[in-house]
Order: structure tokens, then C-alpha cells, then sequence
């Protein structure tokens, strides 16, 4: 029976936190659509990545090459065939680095629909609606494919991650692959982050600049507050690119996920791949000179001003108090 | 080494979006557009590689507010060749992009990279460059942040990135398709002077190419403004009245 497959994500081998998002989110589906859930993971002895897998009702292994899992040609490879055979009704994978193409390729190459950045699927007569968000959180789109089997990109950080956890063991189907070619992409080596700056998940008080802080300079204000208040300056992606603050800061999608009791966002629109990083955070409050700016759905307090003001005032009136 | 960029123009999110009375699609009336920006990364680690190893880089858009603009930018930077594909591309999917840029590709001469942005704020059917990937028969690698030709270019090795600052290298037989999440330095600033100078002097090429006519894959029931959670309480007031507000609920937290 064609049912709902989520594309299980590891990396260097572990199952990565958006597999049991979208094993929760595949579970609605299945249950309202009646039909199975299951998971699928592409790996070289894949074995151990199955054990958490229980929220599935069936787990499809596939053996491959190490490293093949991570190139999205190579993982067509192997999917394409497959989807072809047993027709699932949905392909869920993550809007992730890890996932970033695949789901594209495969649509391209097997012209099936694909619907990208999804924070939720439902069903509604029978079909799943995806409702996705565009042009950095502004818009959103409800949105059904044309066609089976529909492949979606699943954000991050959304899906709530509970009903895609379970210590049942499920059954294990294992499927030997494909002849593969030769993958054209090869693997190399990973490279390690650069030891020796602070470590900004650990930190209470976190002050995060984005683009609203302008100028290099201005980095300063904001490593002033973090410093009366006892943390640390961490940032959004185009401060890290311009140069401004190394890679061991960037909060998001290509940084790290950080869960402080106070996350001052300054100038920071808060566009998806930041906001999965952050807003975990137990005390949000955010500066930015847009009122409509994404940032203010997840602020708990927020602030429509240009955070190279307020920065300052705010250092000066922490002082005073501390006085 | 001969670089093709291709530049999406995009939506600014800084302005206001509105969607269309049809409810389904953007309202383009007033519309302010831009290059995508993980495609300006795109045509800057073109313009590195060209500086550091030689060869041409050539720009291609589709027609558009703004596409004269991005064109005359790029080649103020240092680009050879801007080329913008006329015609009404204004909500064209993903898909259709990549096959009108497929197209431009294989009416140009042959590249030995093409670049463009990892991803873009308005990709619903996805990313352009596996898709371009695919229409020319080329490998395909996203989220790039180093290129390193090897080889007299017949190989690269590429960084990817991946969660947490862990990268990983890969190699990639030329040419490709590369999807360019940062360039190795941040995208240069070019005088407006220069851009004006580039209108001047430089050129853009019209390439006509006829769209291919395909079905949607996905259809769109409604687009709509998120509905806001309202979760953010506004602080209002002078800098100074505003940070003795916020200095107050950090105490109630305890965090003062």
C-alpha cells in the first residue's frame, strides 16, 4: 500500500533531530490518510541508525557506499528506482544542508512535484496541502502537488519532534541497492570547526547582531552589552559572511542551535534559518526598524527601532542598575 | 577557466510583500526586486577564481525590473559578458527558470563552472541549481563556500557546508553545476560611478530563447500573510525610555 516515507537524515552517524520532526509530522499523515509510515535510510551499515526509528511503522534500509548519503546524485541513484517501483504517496525530506538539492533532483529527474519549505502538511479531502514559507517568512503559500509521489522539503525547528520519537523496535526491511554507478561527486574529508573561541551554546545571555547592525564597528556595541550582562556576542549569516564574527557564531541553520534564557536579537529580520536556531531561547527580545520583520513572531518583547541606538542606551541603563 | 553566473532577481523583503488579489500569487505592482544573495556570492567567487586563475566570467539574467541594473553591476565588478534573456518571467516557477536557463547555457559557449545562489528566498519548487543540473547532464553540489580548480580544470574541490561550522570537501569532475551558499570573501562594493561608467561602455547582450511550455507540478491554493502570533509585546519610546523597559523585564527574569 503506497504510504507516507520520511528520508531519514543522519550525518557522521547520527539521525539528525529533523528525522523525528518529519516521523511526527509523517505520522499525522499516515493516521488521517490510513495508510502506512514509513522510514527510509540510505547508509552504509545503516543498521544502528534504525533503533529510534519506531515511530515508523516500517523501516526501509538501504545499503550504499559511506558517504554516497551526502551527494544528491547519489541518493537519486538509489530513490529514484525505488520510488519508482513501490509509489509512495509522499516523500518527506529535510529543507536541511544536509538534504539541500535532493529534493529538486529527484523532482527534475523523475518530474514529480516538489513543494519546498514546508512547515506543515495536512490533509484536506483526501490530498495533502502544504503550507510553505516564502520570501523569508513574509508570505505563505497553501500548496497540493499535482502528482504521486509528491516530494517535500520539511523545515527544520518547526514540526513538533514528539510523535516522530519511539523506543519501539520497528521491523526492518532491508532493500540491497541498485547497481550504482559511479557517483561523478566524491567524498573527500570533513573539516573540523575552528577550535578556540568561546562556545556559544553554553552561553545564558546571548546579544545577536544581523544585518541592521550596519557596519563592523558597531559589532562593538553589542560585545559591550553582552559584556555587562555576562554573555556573549553571537550572530544571523551576513554578519559571519561580511566577516565581521567567525563561523563559532553564527546561530542557525549553518551554526548552531542555542537555547539561552535571554537571546537579544538586534538587528536581526529573523528570517527561517536563523529563527530554527534560536527560538528555543527562554527570553527573546528583538530590535529591528521593521515593523513586519519575521523576528517579531517569535519575540517575546519587541522593539521597532534601529538597534545601533538602542544598543548603548541599553548598556548605559544595565550599568546604572548594577550601580 | 570560463565561469557562467546565472542571477535570479528576487523579491526585497525589506519592503512591504502583498499578495495579489487572486490570492494566489505576489502582488508584482510594486514590487522592489534584487539579485538573490546567495547568487551575488555566486558571481563573487567567480570574479575570485577569474582573478586568481585566469579565464572569463559571463552573467546571465532573465528580463525584469532591475535586470539591466544587475547585469551593469556584475560587469562593473569585473564580469566579460552580461547576457539578459528577454521576455515575462515575473512568476515563473523554479523549474521553468532552470529549463529557460538551460537553454541560455547551451546557445552559449561551453563553461567549465556555473554558478548560482545555494537557494532563494522564493525557490517553492525548489533549488535552481540541481535542476540546471540535470537539464545540461551536469554533476551538482549545493551549499558551496570554496571552490579550488585542480587538475588544468578538469577536477575541483569544493567546500560544502553542514551544521554546527562542520564543512566537507568534496571532489567534482568540471564542468558543473555549483550551488553557492558564501563566496570566500563578502560580495565587493562597487561605486555607483562605476556602475554608471559600465552603462556607458559595457553591454548587454539580448539572448532571445522561447519558453518551453510545461504543466505546473504544484498547484498553489492560496498565498497568504502569516498570520502573526502576536506573541512580540511592543516596547515603545525614546532609546533611553526603551532600554529602562527592557532593563525592567530583565529583572522580572532575573537576569539583572
Amino acid at each position: 500500500m503506497a504510504g507516507i516515507w520520511v528520508l531519514v537524515e543522519h550525518f557522521r552517524g547520527e539521525v539528525q533531530e529533523i528525522t523525528y520532526e518529519m516521523l511526527g509530522a509523517g505520522r499525522e499523515l499516515a493516521d488521517q490518510l490510513r495508510i502506512p509510515l514509513q522510514a527510509v535510510v540510505l547508509g552504509h551499515n545503516g543498521e544502528g541508525l534504525c533503533q529510534s526509528l519506531g515511530a515508523a511503522d516500517s523501516v526501509l534500509a538501504v545499503e550504499v557506499p559511506s558517504g554516497r548519503e551526502l551527494i544528491p546524485e547519489g541518493c537519486v541513484q538509489v530513490l529514484g528506482p525505488l520510488l519508482q517501483e513501490r509509489t509512495p504517496k509522499a516523500l518527506l525530506i529535510g529543507n536541511t544542508n544536509v538534504g539541500l538539492g535532493l529534493g529538486s533532483l529527484l523532482s527534475a529527474t523523475l518530474s514529480l512535484p516538489f513543494v519546498n519549505f514546508c512547515r506543515a502538511l495536512s490533509v484536506r479531502d483526501g490530498r495533502i496541502v502544504a503550507t510553505s514559507v516564502l520570501y523569508g517568512g513574509k508570505i505563505e503559500a497553501e500548496v497540493s502537488p499535482a502528482g504521486e509521489p509528491a516530494i517535500y522539503g520539511i523545515s527544520p525547528g518547526i514540526c513538533p519532534a514528539e510523535r516522530g520519537r519511539s523506543d519501539r523496535s520497528p521491523p526492518i526491511e532491508r532493500i540491497p541497492a541498485p547497481p550504482l554507478g559511479e557517483s561523478r561527486v566524491e567524498f573527500k574529508a570533513y573539516m573540523e570547526p575552528e577550535p578556540g573561541d568561546i562556545d556559544i551554546t553554553k552561553m545564558n545571555v546571548l546579544v545577536a547582531v544581523g544585518r541592521g547592525i550596519q557596519r563592523q564597528e558597531n559589532v562593538a556595541l553589542a560585545e559591550e552589552l553582552a559584556q555587562v550582562l555576562g554573555g556573549a556576542v553571537c550572530a544571523s549569516r551576513p554578519v559571519v559572511d561580511q566577516g565581521w564574527l567567525p563561523l563559532s557564531r553564527q546561530v542557525g541553520r549553518s551554526g548552531v542551535r542555542v537555547k539561552p534564557k535571554l537571546y537579544l536579537a538586534a538587528g536581526i529580520s529573523g528570517a527561517p534559518e536563523h529563527v530554527e536556531g534560536m527560538k528555543q531561547a527562554a527570553l527573546i527580545i528583538a530590535i529591528n526598524t521593521d515593523p513586519g520583520a519575521p523576528i517579531f513572531h517569535v519575540a517575546h518583547y519587541g522593539i521597532v527601532g534601529d538597534a545601533v541606538e538602542i544598543l548603548p542606551a541599553l548598556t548605559a541603563a544595565v550599568r546604572e542598575r548594577r550601580r | 577557466m570560463d565561469i557562467l553566473v546565472l542571477l535570479k532577481l528576487v523579491p526585497d523583503v525589506v519592503e512591504e510583500l502583498e499578495v495579489a488579489p487572486d490570492g494566489k500569487s505576489l502582488d508584482t505592482q510594486w514590487l522592489r526586486l534584487r539579485v538573490n544573495e546567495t547568487d551575488e556570492h555566486a558571481l563573487e567567487e567567480a570574479l575570485l577564481l577569474k582573478e586568481n586563475h585566469g579565464g572569463t566570467v559571463t552573467v546571465v539574467a532573465l528580463e525584469g525590473p532591475e535586470a539591466d541594473d544587475a547585469l551593469y553591476t556584475a560587469l562593473a565588478k569585473g564580469a566579460d559578458r552580461a547576457v539578459k534573456i528577454p521576455g515575462e518571467w515575473a512568476s515563473s516557477s523554479s523549474s521553468a527558470i532552470a529549463r529557460i536557463l538551460a537553454d541560455a547555457a547551451r546557445s552559449l559557449p561551453g563553461a567549465d563552472l556555473y554558478l548560482t545562489g545555494a537557494q532563494a528566498i522564493d525557490d517553492l519548487d525548489g533549488e535552481i541549481a540541481p535542476r540546471l543540473a540535470h537539464s545540461l547532464g551536469l554533476p551538482y553540489l549545493g551549499g558551496i563556500t570554496g571552490i579550488v580548480p585542480k587538475d588544468d580544470a578538469k577536477t575541483a574541490l569544493v567546500t560544502k557546508e553542514y551544521a554546527g561550522g562542520v564543512r566537507a570537501q568534496f571532489e567534482i569532475p568540471l564542468p558543473a553545476v555549483l550551488g553557492i551558499q558564501a563566496a570566500e570573501r563578502p560580495p565587493r562594493y562597487v561605486p555607483v560611478a562605476r556602475i554608471r561608467q559600465a552603462m556607458k561602455t559595457g553591454k548587454v547582450e539580448m539572448l532571445p530563447l522561447a519558453p518551453s511550455e510545461t504543466a505546473s507540478l504544484l498547484e498553489i491554493h492560496r498565498m497568504f500573510k502569516p498570520e502573526v502570533a502576536g506573541r512580540a509585546e511592543f516596547l515603545e519610546g525614546s532609546p533611553e525610555e526603551v532600554a529602562r523597559k527592557i532593563c525592567d523585564i530583565l529583572a522580572q527574569h532575573g537576569l539583572l
